[in-house]
């Protein structure tokens, strides 16, 4: 099957996820990235890589905050930047996607980043779209966050270097989460020999093993000699279909609290995509703690996009 | 008319008949294999030699559309699609708009049905009313209008009490429940199988106990009420198991799985292919495997097109959006072959699991050549590739699994009592 | 050509011309990847205290459009204060005068310089842009096709090799 990602030559043409990627382009990304996190420490934050291109943020799911980055990362490379909450506008009118996508590219978008409820709704897009527009998916139902996999990883390379020596384990809700796939994708394909998922069953796929990762039900034994530890965010909705009985008991036996942390490598780092539940998922004194990169992740987030954008940008049709 | 169909490859599953040979018909019923018969004088000849004439294919499941989804589907085309397939009967089940579930509803979809002259068209009725699995159908009148027997489809039927007495109800009167197991509970949300590639995917999952769970109730219901049964669509190893086990301890089942199971799995969902977006669902290699096995020991008795026809907006959604279904009566007697030739079994055995045994469970006289029946035909080219393709398909559904693929087996002309309903242009 | 330029006598030229320029509040800033190259080994000769920063200008280049973003793209480095400094930018060959350009604007989005000296190994000539060198190791003429690259061996000595017309 012809991978939708790349043009015939290998090069990245739409970011769906990371699955299906070789690391050379991982590594590509990761290491143009690197640039970019320079850029945003300057006085002049700008380049003039996109200037003249439109990139459109199509989010047919809300978000705040993967928006605003995205808006940011595009502008920073001086590309005028039009963002769409189809859900307010014509979408809620009965507008189907592929009408929506069409009257966007009417008016001559050359880049979507793209939201979507639904998994697969980015390939379903990348699939209709002519072959100048590229498109990168922020997340599409639980499938994958391909940006958000990046900044993982790249947050895990500037602090530990190398990935071939590390073990790292993902905690929580790997069942709907998009992160935690793309995150392991990332991992294992750069090289991590040892990936960890730690969950009750409920919040587990089937056959997750299958993925690539150790599973672990009891967190003390699933963070021993942890190098990276990535929480995942839960949602509210977990305990209202009958996957878990209470935040309180999930806090206790999911949370992440300094006494658990101590399991872990002493100079082991604590990530979180955030929004963040304390009190929940993590306690305070982690999140505010000296072994969290939680607000790097946020800064190296913009160049993870900035430079995604500018190899999408570059790569002929 | 007098009709001499002659130097056929004759294949008549159920009355064994397997040779070079020729057919003889008389006022639209068979009159005669092999020797003409009394004073015969050919009105027409058709050569068929390098062909296949075998009975026309009875379908235990063709979704017609009509009544009230014609902007999918009308019954003209799908009825042309059935003869362009080889299918000269077909049961259809009773999920329509409104549901079938009134007896003059039957007799106005027979009527239409009869007035095209196509193939033969045998409602199934609903089960329950507006299969909303809370209260009895009419059956009697339901039986007397036309139905062949009672569905409940796709419509969850949660409530046990009423399942059992659906059943005794049916039993009653030596009616046959059809019923495709699945929990509705487990099943909640989910469009994919409930394996690997939902979790790469990330796609909500139906786990096969779903519909292992369900089967296991309905199985006992069955022995405990004596209730003819046919099992819809099965999807599961293990379901196939426990009908084995069912049969060999005498309980009255027959069932069926849709011709796409017994060649794609989750796997082919590939980048989110919405043709793939199935009811049951697609599952692993090791259930296709299980399925397999099962149609070759006659566990599964007979194989049917599951014809689901989908407009084409309905599917260019995301994978979970997009609407379940895919057009299947044309490639039932190609991916028939292709099972037959990949398991090694024999083209008649093949054609019989769709011919013979779905008429003998619906309890028609059909799908056979003996002296006397109904003229109803297939003539096919068993070796002939052919592009699956929006423009050669007659059915309006043109979304299948196997859009671009070429599959073995073209049907040249079918016959409905003795009368030439298609013929390859 | 008949004879190619030696790289390390240039160097040493260049080293000279610039000497009586450092006075004022300078910095070196080289292009990568020789420029980059050669403004460490000027900083070495001339003194460490010199500031030092190197420039990729993959962000700047004029023709992203048409080849993209070269597939390794090393970062920029401007560790000092740009406003107010005399720049002395470097490079290895001065040809159409693009790359020069690009660097300009790089370096102007860092801040605002009081001068821009540029210093070249080589002048070739072929200039596109209006850009000039005011400190120039040596003009030489080249025939259309024809590539000088400037290598560096494992004892950091300089060579230049020329690339044939294909």
């Amino acid at each position: 099957m012809n991978n939708p990602q790349l043009t015939k030559d290998g090069k990245l043409k739409h970011l769906l996820s990371i699955e299906g990627l070789p690391k050379t382009i991982l590594n590509q990304i990761l290491d143009t990235a690197e640039s970019f996190a320079g850029v945003s420490e300057r006085e002049v934050k700008k380049v003039p890589l996109l200037r003249g291109k439109t990139v459109c943020n199509i989010f047919f799911e809300n978000s705040t905050r993967t928006r605003t980055t995205f808006e940011i990362a595009a502008k920073r490379l001086s590309a005028d930047v039009v963002s769409l909450n189809v859900g307010t506008s014509s979408q809620a009118k009965g507008e189907t996607i592929l009408d929506t996508v069409d009257n966007l590219i009417a008016m001559h978008a050359d880049m979507f980043v793209v939201r979507h409820a639904q998994s697969g709704a980015a390939h379903f897009i990348a699939r209709h779209v002519p072959s100048h527009i590229h498109v990168i998916n922020a997340g599409d139902g639980r499938h994958s966050h391909p940006t958000q996999g990046l900044l993982d990883v790249f947050t895990i390379r500037r602090h530990k270097r190398e990935f071939h020596n590390l073990r790292v384990a993902i905690v929580g809700d790997v069942l709907h989460s998009r992160v935690a796939r793309s995150e392991i994708h990332a991992l294992t394909t750069l090289g991590v020999p040892e990936v960890r998922v730690i969950a009750p069953k409920t919040l587990l796929p089937a056959d997750v093993e299958r993925l690539g990762v150790q599973v672990f039900h009891d967190m003390r034994a699933g963070l021993k000699d942890v190098d990276v530890v990535m929480m995942l965010r839960l949602q509210n909705e977990r305990m209202s279909g009958a996957l878990l009985p209470s935040a309180q008991e999930y806090f206790k036996c999911y949370g992440l609290t300094q006494e658990k942390l101590a399991l872990a490598k002493s100079d082991a780092i604590v990530m979180h995509p955030g929004p963040m539940n304390r009190g929940v998922e993590i306690d305070s004194s982690v999140a505010d703690g000296s072994q969290s990169v939680i607000l790097p992740q946020v800064t190296y987030g913009i160049a993870v996009r900035m430079a995604v954008m500018s190899i999408l940008a570059g790569n002929p049709e | 008319m007098k009709i001499h169909i002659k130097n056929s490859r004759l294949i008549d599953p159920r009355n064994g008949i397997n040779a070079i040979s020729d057919l003889y018909i008389v006022a639209g019923k068979v009159a005669g294999v092999g020797d003409a018969p009394e004073g015969f004088n050919a009105n027409q000849t058709i050569d068929a030699s390098g062909l296949v004439v075998c009975p026309g294919l009875v379908d235990l499941s063709a979704r017609l559309r009509e009544p009230g989804f014609e902007y999918k589907a009308t019954l003209e085309s799908e009825l042309q699609a059935a003869v362009a397939g080889g299918v000269t009967s077909l049961a259809c089940p009773p999920d329509t708009d409104p549901t079938l579930d009134e007896p003059g509803l039957v007799q106005m979809l027979k009527h239409r049905a009869k007035l095209l002259n196509l193939a033969h068209v045998y409602p199934l009725g609903a089960l329950t009313r507006q299969l909303e699995g809370r209260q009895l159908t009419e059956m009697c009148e339901l039986h007397e209008a036309g139905c062949v027997g009672f569905a409940q489809t796709d419509a969850p039927l949660n409530d046990t009490r009423v399942l059992l007495r659906a059943m005794q109800y049916a039993a009653t009167f030596g009616f046959t429940v059809w019923l495709r197991p699945q929990d509705a509970f487990l099943a909640q949300g989910g469009v994919a199988h409930d394996g690997e590639v939902a979790a790469r995917l990330g796609l909500a999952g139906i786990p096969a106990i779903a519909e292992t769970v369900a089967l296991a109730t309905i199985l006992r219901l069955a022995a405990e009420t004596g209730a003819k049964l046919h099992l819809c669509r099965l999807s599961t190893r293990i379901a196939v198991e426990m009908v084995r086990k069912a049969k060999q301890s005498g309980v009255a089942v027959t069932c069926d799985i849709a011709a796409n199971h017994l060649h794609l799995t989750e796997h082919d969902i590939g980048f989110f292919d919405a043709n793939c977006h199935l009811k049951p669902p697609l599952r692993s290699q090791r259930d296709l495997e299980g399925l397999r096995e099962g149609l070759q020991d006659g566990t599964i008795d007979a194989l049917c097109s599951d014809h689901t026809p989908v407009d084409d907006d309905a599917k260019l959604l995301p994978f979970a959006e997009a609407e379940v279904g895919a057009t299947g009566l044309e490639l039932l007697l190609p991916l028939t072959l292709k099972w037959a030739a990949d398991a090694g079994v024999t083209l008649p055995d093949a054609l019989a699991r769709i011919t013979s045994i779905p008429a003998g469970i619906l309890g028609l006289d059909a799908g056979h050549l003996g002296v006397g029946s109904s003229a109803d035909i297939c003539i096919f080219d068993p070796l002939q590739y052919w592009k699956v393709e929006a423009k050669s398909l007659a059915s309006q559904g043109k979304n299948t699994p196997f859009l671009g693929l070429e599959l073995a087996g073209k049907v040249r002309q079918t016959l409905v009592h003795g009368q030439v309903v298609y013929q390859k242009p | 050509m008949s004879k190619l330029p030696d790289a390390e006598l240039l160097v040493e030229t260049l080293a000279e011309q610039i000497r009586p320029l450092l006075e004022r509040n300078v910095a070196l800033v080289g292009i990568h990847s020789g420029g980059a190259w050669l403004a460490q080994r000027l900083q070495q000769q001339l003194g460490d205290d010199i500031p030092l920063g190197s420039l990729d200008i993959s962000f700047y280049r004029d023709d992203f459009s048409r080849i993209g973003l070269h597939s390794q793209v090393k970062p920029s480095s401007i560790n000092f204060e740009v406003e107010g400094c005399h720049i002395i930018l470097v490079d290895d060959v001065l040809y159409t005068g693009r790359t020069i350009r690009g660097a300009m604007n790089e370096l102007f989005d860092y801040g605002r310089p009081a001068s821009v000296t540029l210093a070249v190994l080589v002048d070739r000539g072929g200039r596109e842009i209006p850009v000039e060198a005011q400190v120039v190791g040596a003009k030489v003429q080249l025939k259309p096709g024809e590539n000088l690259e400037l290598t560096r061996d494992q004892a950091g000595k300089f060579h230049f090799i020329l690339h044939e017309a294909a």
